[in-house]
């Protein structure tokens, strides 16, 4: 709401002329901040991981617990369910909050500026939300993993918030520190600089959370034209402008598909680590 | 009645180096109460969970119903109940919803489920409390709730792991009670696993002596004391005074060992004396109790006090324990 409401007072301002990004003003109502507030897609950003651990780190150990797994387990059902029902579960939670959220901040934007969105626009904003539940959904199931490996849900639920902690802050310096050491001289060939340049953009995108910010930098904003490092020969010749929706998916798919694998591992190793297990009561 | 639910054939769990359970055999029958008597450790509880699939053996098959658990869990469970050592509810259900989403984990749905919920709830005493959230039931509340939850489904064989555990003496008689009479009537096989004496020799038909993973012995409490005391299978306990010698104060002497040895000479079949805590022990290998009365009369002592000791299961769990650790 806070960010909806700077946006919103900002939206003026952000309007310049002849910029070429015009096209899509409404997709500033997620992107825009005034400093004061975080704008939408960074609340996203930064919420979902919390949101996704809070809603899957106690799934399994507090029904060992509680005393209910064994109960549960008593009878005919496939052991695979309970896990299912716990991913999907969580999942159905998180999107539908994630679609409310985003057909709120649509309809408030709507109203008060009046211009409703363009079918591009439309398609990013839930191409956008589908990236952000498929965000979740990884911290979800990592903390599921977790929930299956330890016994106290105080242990997974600080599991979580050390991964998440670790990817956003311990990473990001660790690269820096990698790269720093690594960086080649200013007379170094343009071959080894463009290399120290891939390697810097390789070493990041191990990062989900850098995964989702580039993902929704290229849908949010459409004028941004490539993530990795850019060649001049590349650039030379371009026109600035911003991409067709079309190219733009192309840009974030390996982005995307990094995403669903990290999602699809953890949730695979977890299935097998219950699958396995022994289930005692208490 | 000749048939056998449950089977374990050279079963074997190993938990690291720890051996839990050791090339366990067992057969159970149909309709059959069946006590699994052990100390804490005694790989009671990993054998249950394997009858049911929870876990699986390093060898050896499990059978139940003629169902192999190991493979096809899921079959064995429509036809098992079990009721784990401390059951746990969703605390912020009702315990009537509790059972109907058991119900419903069964296969049972709709108004189905809630008839039989209510009359289960009614069968196990809770009726009263069926509105209650589960987090403020009472432990005995909680077992009992269990119970129903074991029956909703209507299982041939019901598990119970430790089940009157924390409940408080009428709470388990009224619940050992419900147990005997849901075995007779409705001809359900009840495991009953116990590190309590006294209750698995109330209600239990046979028992199995389960210790480090090895069952020692199997069979009904009569012939496993045969078995134990073979031929001293009789106690008989008395206490006797000599009133022809007076100690200081006037009052009638205590007998000594070898005083009674003398008096009772005569009697055949006699195998030991013993004194223990002021009263003699008498073994010996047939019924002699009138016997041996009359001989001590007879011989002018006054006899203060003679008992037939009949052994229960505490005294085989003992005899057998003694036994355990002489032979290593």
């Amino acid at each position: 709401m806070g960010s909806l409401y700077t946006a919103v007072t900002n939206i003026g301002n952000a309007v310049k002329p002849n910029d070429p990004a015009g096209t899509f003003f409404f997709l500033k109502l997620f992107t825009i901040s005034d400093g004061t507030m975080p704008s939408f897609f960074v609340f996203v950003s930064f919420l979902g991981p919390l949101l996704g651990i809070s809603l899957g780190f106690d799934s399994i150990n507090s029904e060992q617990s509680k005393g209910t797994l064994s109960r549960i387990l008593s009878h005919p059902i496939p052991r695979d369910y309970i896990i299912n029902a716990k991913f999907t579960g969580a999942l159905f939670v998180v999107s539908v909050m994630f679609f409310a959220l985003s057909f709120l901040v649509l309809g408030i934007g709507i109203m008060v500026i009046g211009i409703p969105p363009t079918a591009e626009e439309f398609v990013r904003i839930i191409l956008f939300t589908m990236l952000s539940i498929i965000y979740v959904a990884f911290w979800l199931n990592l903390s599921i993993l977790f929930s299956v490996r330890f016994k106290q849900a105080a242990t997974s639920a600080l599991a979580g918030i050390a991964v998440w902690l670790f990817f956003t802050i311990f990473y990001r310096i660790i690269v820096n520190l990698i790269t720093k050491v690594l960086e080649p001289s200013k007379l170094a060939s343009p071959r080894q600089l463009f290399l120290h340049e891939k390697l810097k953009f390789g070493l990041k995108q191990i990062m989900p959370n850098e995964l989702f910010n580039e993902a929704t930098n290229i849908l949010l904003v459409p004028s941004v034209r490539s993530l990795g490092p850019l060649t001049m020969e590349q650039i030379q010749g371009a026109i600035p402008g911003p991409l067709p929706l079309g190219q733009s998916v192309l840009l974030i798919w390996p982005q995307v598909t990094g995403l669903i694998a990290a999602t699809v591992i953890c949730f695979v190793l977890s299935y097998i680590a219950f699958m396995r297990r022994e289930i005692r009561s208490r | 009645m000749t048939q056998n639910i449950i089977e374990l054939v050279d079963l074997t769990k190993k938990y690291g180096s720890h051996l839990a359970v050791d090339k366990l055999s067992l057969t159970i029958k149909k309709g059959e109460v069946f006590g699994l008597l052990g100390p804490n450790g005694a790989g009671k509880s990993t054998t249950i969970l394997m009858m049911l699939g929870l876990t699986e053996p390093d060898s050896g098959t499990v059978k139940v119903c003629n169902i192999n658990s190991t493979n096809n869990p899921i079959e064995v469970k429509k036809r098992v109940g079990y009721l784990p050592e401390d059951v746990g509810f969703y605390e912020d259900m009702t315990g009537l919803e509790n059972i109907i989403y058991t119900a419903r984990l069964n296969g049972i749905s709709g108004d189905d489920a809630r008839d039989k919920a209510t009359g289960l709830l009614k069968r196990v005493g809770l009726s009263d409390a069926m509105l209650k959230k589960t987090g403020k039931y009472s432990r005995g509340m909680r077992q009992r709730l269990g119970l129903a939850d074991v029956l909703i489904k209507d299982p041939e064989v019901i598990i119970l792991d430790e089940p009157t555990l924390g409940i408080d003496p009428t709470g388990v008689r009224d619940f050992l009670e419900l147990i005997v009479k849901l075995s007779k009537k409705e001809g359900i096989t009840v495991l009953f696993s116990s590190h309590h004496l006294l209750q698995v020799q109330q209600v239990c038909d046979r028992v199995g002596l389960f210790v480090k993973g090895k069952l020692l012995a199997e069979g009904d409490v009569q012939s496993l004391s045969n078995k134990l005391f073979d031929n001293n299978a009789y106690t008989i306990e008395t206490d006797l005074s000599l009133p022809s010698s007076r100690n200081s104060s006037g009052n009638p002497k205590k007998c000594t060992t070898t005083g009674l040895k003398e008096i009772l000479q005569g009697v055949p079949g006699i195998a030991s004396i013993k004194k223990k805590n002021d009263i003699f022990q008498i073994e010996c290998s047939h019924d002699l109790t009138s016997e041996i009365a009359r001989t001590i009369l007879k011989s002018g002592a006054n006899l203060n006090y003679l008992n037939k000791k009949e052994y229960g299961l505490d005294d085989i769990y003992y005899r057998y324990f003694e036994g355990g650790v002489n032979h290593e």
